[in-house]
């Protein structure tokens, strides 16, 4: 039990994804303006992930042990149309939720951080119990280091900055100081 | 955006002007997780370079035969083949340094760089104009990831390619080869480059409205 605790707490926040594998890093600048739009982004990232890691679960027991090459590839296709599935599944149950989620939904697709997250697991062999808990731990760093950002930048943008601050520059910027504190997480995996 | 452009123009363009990290700020991921070491950046690079090279290739070789409805995952298919290659190359020629990107080697098939330009140009230019553009677009990301890499190792590590520059009396600057420093760099980098551009563009209104002209560039 506490190993699968620390299995969340780790890809959580000491191993965060975004800011500290940069993994997800597109979402992380993209959709990060607004503290709304980022929990919705964030919400759409935890489903996408627990699916894949059951997939990729299933997949690595079942069928992977007997073609380990064509691991990248699977992986890859199975993100895909599991994304494709879950947008029709929303289209068809709920309208409203597929208009919110808008563009979001498709760019999961190509979000490293679905991709990292089935190739980490397998890596570390991780079973069917710890996989499910990498993921949502991992989903939940995703919404921490988004909804932190945007609530970072719903600030600055008030601020009286210098006009060569006001791209994609500043925004490193605070990622860096975040990315500075998460390391302080470091010592809760050692003790 | 159909405009004509001549031959030099598409090998050229994505080296510098439209550089597809340090502009574009695309493939931002391999660009900051890989970037600790000049070796692994250059790894990293000639990787990228090589899929992005051979799926452009083959994107506009079989352009007619792709369906339109299912483009993106035909994309992704040509480029997750090329990634297995190039991973199974670099775990044979060059073990350690594959050891050390681990998981980012397979990675860059989700590297949005190599299929906004499947999507951009690949697919509606002749094969020609596809690998002139595919070479500038990869030699500007190694460009990119040269810099950051030589900032971190140099400012983080003392060195260069392992070579010690500083001798022992200097204090490394850990940070930079940490995930902060990644961070960092690349944001010095930008602000840096917005300040130039102030300068060379002369007037200040340029100034304020750069951030929103890379805000609708991302979206396209």
């Amino acid at each position: 039990m506490s190993d699968l605790f620390w299995i969340l707490i780790s890809a959580m926040v000491v191993n965060n994804f975004t800011l500290a594998l940069f993994l997800g890093l597109c979402p992380f600048m993209g959709v990060s303006a607004r503290v709304a739009t980022a929990l919705r982004m964030g919400a759409a990232n935890i489903f996408v992930m627990v699916l894949t890691a059951v997939t990729v679960w299933f997949l690595n027991t079942f069928v992977l042990a007997y073609a380990p090459y064509l691991r990248l590839i699977s992986f890859i296709v199975v993100i895909a149309s599991l994304v494709q599935i879950v947008e029709m599944t929303i289209k068809k149950l709920s309208p409203t939720l597929f208009r919110e989620l808008g563009i979001f939904l498709p760019l999961i697709t190509t979000n490293c951080a679905i991709l990292g997250l089935a190739i980490f697991q397998t890596n570390r062999g991780y079973g069917f119990l710890e996989g499910l808990f990498f993921a949502v731990g991992a989903g939940l760093g995703l919404v921490l280091a988004l909804v932190l950002m945007a609530s970072i930048r719903q600030q600055t943008e008030l601020s009286d900055l210098p006009g060569l601050a006001r791209g994609m520059g500043l925004v490193l910027i605070v990622a860096a100081s975040l990315s500075m504190a998460f390391m302080g997480f470091a010592g809760l995996l050692s003790s | 955006m159909k405009a004509e452009t001549t031959a030099q123009h598409d090998l050229v363009r994505g080296i510098w002007r439209e550089n597809p990290v340090l502009i574009q700020l695309l493939g931002l991921c391999p660009a900051l997780a890989v970037t600790n070491t000049v070796a692994n950046s250059l790894a990293m690079g000639l990787a990228t370079f090589f899929v992005l090279m051979g799926s452009s290739l083959l994107v506009s070789a079989f352009k007619r035969f792709i369906p339109h409805e299912v483009r993106i995952s035909a994309y992704i298919l040509i480029i997750a083949t090329f990634v297995t290659i190039a991973d199974l190359v670099l775990a044979a020629v060059v073990p350690e340094i594959h050891k050390a990107l681990g998981a980012f080697i397979a990675l860059i098939v989700v590297n949005c760089m190599i299929l906004g330009r499947q999507e951009a140009f690949a697919s509606k230019r002749p094969v020609s104009r596809a690998v002139l553009d595919a070479a500038g677009t990869g030699a500007g990301f190694m460009i990119a990831m040269l810099m950051i890499g030589t900032v971190r190792e140099v400012l983080g590590n003392g060195s260069i390619l392992g070579y010690s520059l500083f001798g022992a009396g200097y204090e490394p600057w850990i940070i930079m080869i940490l995930p902060p420093g990644g961070f960092l760099t690349l944001g010095v980098f930008l602000l840096v480059l917005g300040w130039w551009r102030g300068r060379t563009e002369g007037a200040q209104a340029q100034v304020r409205r750069w951030p929103h002209g890379v805000a609708t560039r991302r979206a396209a």
